[in-house]
């Protein structure tokens, strides 16, 4: 595809040894590991997924300054993108989330109560104010995007409303990192300290690629599709 | 040398030149350099004159495109930089300066204004021994951890907005801490709260 970074005759695992954090969003598209040399093409046609909305994903996730045009954006098959939406959210909620906060717990149990007490309250502030974003999504924008794709308008949503700017929920996870590595009794679980930042840092860098995915797929592909139904 | 902080004006309206050079007159702290109506020969006087304090229209900075507001603050980090402005200009851009004297402000207030983006330089220099808080940053965020906003904060301690929020700036870049749960984090875990 023109302009396009990664190529559907490229090898998924060429792309995965470019960026490695791609394997991150392979089960959000139902692609199991063990994927062999097959080329992106054969693996999304076996998939049903349309390779240029895969490609797209895969290129705003791995090259930061990539801004699809919109008459990619009008021309590509979107029909995957609420599926992919609402997977992503949902490993952030059921997996990623809880796996972090497992982590914290444990060295919760083992600090002081004074300390624990106020990094398990940041934490649990934290954790309902990206769950309140991702409600709003989902209550809001997606149903929104189902309807337009649908050919329907309901007039009472629009989408230059929408800010996907995640900028106080960053700040926080960032916070956090920062804490635990600088501010927080050291001599606590010290290896399990540092697992947990990988952890959060991790996630942080998904969400910003969540982010990225927003901006440049959701948002201009909803105001195209509101601009074509009135 | 005379030990009067020495102001230089950039702006292209006389009327206003004059008038904040007679206001501030008659508080004998300030010795005036020859103003600038604009930032053509901007950089070759700061390099000869050195003032203390640089008063600046932010409008003469971005029509020209020939210094960024950015490195222009980074290349001279000695002075206490002051917007001079008599209309709207953006928060984002004026949180980049020491302080902000608007247009109407109370004449008493403007010698304040000055002394206090001094001030508020000194403790934004990065020192290379510390990362600790000043005495005032810290009153800061224990005042932010009791949950106050930066208005209430002002109020409580004397001192302008603008000084509350470059103060809550250089907390955020001590401490790598952005958000103000983040910071009562920090405040608590520094037992800074019980008081």
């Amino acid at each position: 595809m023109r302009g396009f970074f990664f190529s559907e005759n490229m090898k998924l695992a060429d792309l995965i040894s470019e960026n490695y954090n791609l394997i991150l969003m392979l089960p959000r598209f139902g692609i199991p590991l063990g994927f062999g040399d097959k080329s992106v093409a054969d693996i999304c046609k076996n998939h049903h997924i349309p390779v240029d909305f895969f490609l797209l994903v895969c290129n705003i996730y791995s090259f930061e300054h990539f801004i699809p045009d919109k008459m990619l954006i009008s021309s590509i098959d979107m029909n995957f993108l609420l599926p992919y939406l609402l997977a992503s959210h949902r490993y952030y909620k059921e997996e990623r989330i809880p796996h972090i906060e497992n982590h914290l717990q444990h060295l919760i149990e083992k600090s002081e109560a004074k300390y624990g007490k106020i990094l398990l309250q940041f934490f649990n502030e934290y954790k309902e104010e990206v769950n309140e974003h991702f409600r709003h999504e989902e209550e809001q924008v997606f149903p929104h995007l189902e309807a337009l794709q649908k050919g329907n308008s309901d007039n009472s949503y629009y989408i230059r409303t929408f800010v996907p700017e995640h900028s106080n929920i960053e700040d926080k996870l960032s916070d956090l990192t920062r804490i635990i590595c600088k501010y927080f009794p050291g001599n606590i679980l010290p290896n399990e300290s540092i697992e947990l930042i990988f952890d959060i840092l991790q996630f942080s860098d998904d969400l910003e690629k969540h982010k990225l995915i927003e901006e440049k797929i959701l948002v201009p592909y909803v105001a195209y599709l509101e601009r074509r139904i009135q | 040398m005379s030990s009067k902080l020495k102001v230089l004006i950039v702006e292209p309206s006389s009327i206003i030149v004059e008038g904040l050079i007679k206001i501030l007159n008659g508080t004998e702290l300030f010795h005036f350099l020859p103003p600038l109506t604009d930032v053509q020969h901007l950089q070759e006087r700061l390099s000869v004159s050195h003032p203390d304090i640089l008063i600046l229209n932010p409008t003469l900075l971005f029509p020209t495109k020939c210094i960024s507001l950015f490195s222009f603050f980074n290349d001279n980090p000695k002075i206490a930089i002051i917007a001079l402005i008599y209309q709207y200009v953006e928060a984002k851009v004026l949180s980049a300066y020491h302080g902000v004297i608007d247009i109407r402000e109370n004449s008493g207030q403007i010698a304040t204004i000055l002394l206090e983006a001094q001030t508020v330089l000194r403790e934004a220099v990065p020192s290379s021994e510390s990362y600790e808080l000043s005495d005032r940053e810290t009153e800061v965020l224990i005042c932010l951890a009791q949950g106050l906003i930066s208005k209430e904060i002002a109020d409580k301690l004397n001192i302008s907005v603008h000084t509350v929020n470059s103060h809550r700036k250089n907390i955020t870049r001590k401490t790598g801490i952005k958000s103000v749960a983040g910071l009562v984090v920090y405040a608590m875990l520094h037992n800074l709260t019980d008081k």
